[in-house]
């Protein structure tokens, strides 16, 4: 922090332009744009990560972030209008209290925070050293992340798994993998409704 | 009105053809390309960054860029929809079969050791890991290609004539 290394230096301006990004996408008006602009978001916040040595979050910041919920947001967007309404300022005041005084509280907490890369932090004195001298000698693989993940935490892992296999089911069930859940009639003793309902919307 | 009245036309024509081919032949070579790196990944994942998350995000974004060049019926036709479901809950048993593997071998749940329990090189973690990662990887790949098919199937009511389709389905 003292020093002005090319790293920090590298660091400021990556941050400095996820704030210019995030300032965009919540002027603009165009989904499109912001949809586009969010992955920029995305993207470079994967960069810092590798910035910061956790080239394995930036790994699935870059193909998530950027990749998929970019192309997943466009096909929500296609099915959606194309302009955000825009709000009237009246309300705009009460989210504006609400983020300013949580960056406050966030700012105050700050100073509890250990500095990056602190030895003698919680994360890194205690846990963090036993599980990497341990993947020396127990699981014997150069990754101590992958190690972490599926041995030392595989119970968290297999509940992460389950977790994206529910977010699956509940898309099959909700939408239909052809997408044609939606067209399902309901009929109630025997009775179509759909139609009163069709006139209703048209 | 005018433009998207020549493009209805060119699609009835099947333009296929002329239009994108760029496209189609970038797409055509990447491919394989982030097939083959998604499979990199995840059989690396010991040794580098990565593992069976991230090699499903990277192994689905291609099939979802075949969707997007060549049209989402053409991908049903290489993943059909039919596998996704299966594939899905094959991920989730392949996890949960190995806990129970290590279970039945006599150690804890998903105690990988249990795989080769002589081993001075710790080869049953390495296999369990393996055999969990895989599970990942079924999972995730399955049920990104099932939210991409789910949300790209649906046409939208209120898309405009000139949108770019995400799906060639409703070109007739």
């Amino acid at each position: 922090m003292s020093s002005l290394t090319p790293a920090f230096i590298l660091d400021i301006g990556l941050l400095a332009m996820l704030v210019m990004v995030a300032i965009a996408v919540v002027r603009l008006r165009s989904l499109f744009a912001i949809v586009m602009l969010q992955g920029v978001y995305s993207l470079i916040s994967a960069a810092w990560f590798v910035s910061l040595d956790a080239v394995d979050v930036a790994f699935t910041e870059a193909a998530v972030g950027a990749g998929i919920s970019t192309v997943l947001m466009l096909g929500a967007m296609l099915l959606t209008e194309r302009e955000v309404k825009p709000v009237p300022m009246r309300r705009q005041w009460a989210p504006l209290f609400i983020v300013v005084v949580t960056g406050m509280a966030m700012f105050y907490a700050l100073g509890d925070m250990p500095m990056f890369g602190d030895a003698n932090s919680i994360a890194n004195a205690t846990l963090g050293v036993e599980y990497v001298e341990a993947t020396k000698s127990q699981i014997i693989i150069p990754n101590v992340v992958s190690a972490v993940l599926a041995s030392y935490r595989g119970y968290d892992t297999f509940g992460e798994t389950v977790v994206i296999f529910v977010a699956g089911l509940g898309i099959v069930l909700l939408l239909g993998l052809n997408g044609n859940a939606g067209r399902w009639r309901a009929k109630p003793n025997g009775q179509d409704i759909s139609q009163i309902d069709e006139q209703d919307i048209s | 009105m005018k433009r998207a009245r020549k493009r209805a036309r060119a699609n009835k024509m099947g333009r296929s053809e002329n239009q994108h081919i760029i496209l189609r032949v970038v797409a055509k070579l990447l491919i394989p390309l982030i097939a083959v790196y998604g499979l990199y990944v995840h059989f690396h994942g010991d040794y580098g960054p990565g593992g069976g998350f991230q090699a499903g995000v990277i192994f689905a974004s291609s099939i979802i860029l075949y969707a997007l060049i060549f049209g989402l019926d053409e991908a049903k036709r290489v993943v059909p929809p039919s596998w996704i479901r299966v594939i899905m809950t094959l991920g989730g048993l392949v996890f949960g079969g190995t806990g129970v593997a290590t279970w039945l071998l006599g150690g804890e749940y998903l105690n990988y050791t249990m795989f080769a329990p002589d081993s001075t090189h710790a080869a049953g973690q390495h296999w369990g890991i393996f055999a969990v990662e895989i599970g990942v990887l079924l999972t995730v790949t399955s049920v990104i290609l099932a939210i991409f098919y789910a949300f790209g199937s649906r046409g939208g009511s209120r898309r405009p004539n000139n949108a770019p389709n995400l799906s060639d389905e409703d070109k007739s």
